[in-house]
């Protein structure tokens, strides 16, 4: 069950550890970027490019979905999107 | 504190010291000594002409030091590498302080409508450029704590 809040999560820590307790240097190291950055990803501070997110996908040998999972239901942009078609339905 | 942080903060103190010291020597041995100057143009174009290498020089040299100082003492060498995410919050910064620095030039134009000295909007000049830079500096840090 995630956080309410949570529009985006990630399972970076997870796929880490499974990848032989893979260090934070090490991934910054293999995806081009620095080790803040991956420390940010991983807190859900700051979300990737599209770009960005592959090459980690790409580091852990998964599909993008095993990295990042989208909650739509927490999305507010989803829900006012959908809040306007229900409207529209109904006119 | 991450690497970043760190080196704005040292940038904030260069700005400081530059400014700071730089006024202090202008005041002391022009000004001081002939009022006058604060209406003569020459001086202004002269003294902003002087500022801007001085600030350039002075920064590297800090952060030069900064560089060894942090080497010494947390054995780790500052990283090359300028991310997605640096690009991200130096984009939003320059953002923030532009608008500074737009602001401090409306006042300054502002002065010169309201018939102040000339002195007075390239005072104004001066500080809201310098406000901009430590304002961007400030946001990064900011940013950076956020994550973006």
């Amino acid at each position: 069950m995630v956080d309410a809040k949570v529009i985006i999560s990630n399972n970076i820590r997870r796929l880490r550890f499974f990848a032989g307790e893979m260090t934070q240097q090490e991934l910054a190291d293999k995806t081009g970027v620095t080790r803040q950055t991956i420390v940010a990803i991983e807190n859900g501070k700051y979300f990737p490019s599209l770009e960005l997110a592959f090459r980690l996908a790409h580091t852990f040998n998964v599909q993008l979905s095993e990295v990042f999972a989208y909650y739509p239901e927490n999305d507010p942009v989803h829900k006012k999107l959908k809040d306007k078609q229900t409207k529209k339905g109904k006119q | 504190m991450g690497q970043q942080e760190k080196q704005s903060i040292v940038s904030i103190i260069g700005s400081v010291l530059v400014i700071g010291f730089y006024s202090l020597y202008v005041y002391r041995n022009y000004i001081q000594a002939d009022m006058g100057l604060l209406n003569d143009f020459q001086f202004w174009g002269k003294s902003f002409l002087y500022l801007i290498p001085v600030a350039i020089v002075v920064q590297i040299v800090i952060q030069i030091l900064f560089a060894i100082g942090n080497r010494i003492i947390t054995q780790e060498d500052i990283s090359d590498i300028t991310d997605e995410r640096d690009k991200l919050i130096e984009l939003k910064s320059i953002r923030i302080s532009h608008w500074i620095f737009t602001a401090g030039f409306m006042l300054a134009m502002g002065s010169l409508a309201m018939g102040m000295k000339p002195y007075v909007m390239f005072l104004t000049l001066i500080s809201s450029g310098f406000v901009a830079s430590l304002a961007s500096e400030v946001a990064k840090i900011i940013y950076y704590r956020r994550g973006a």
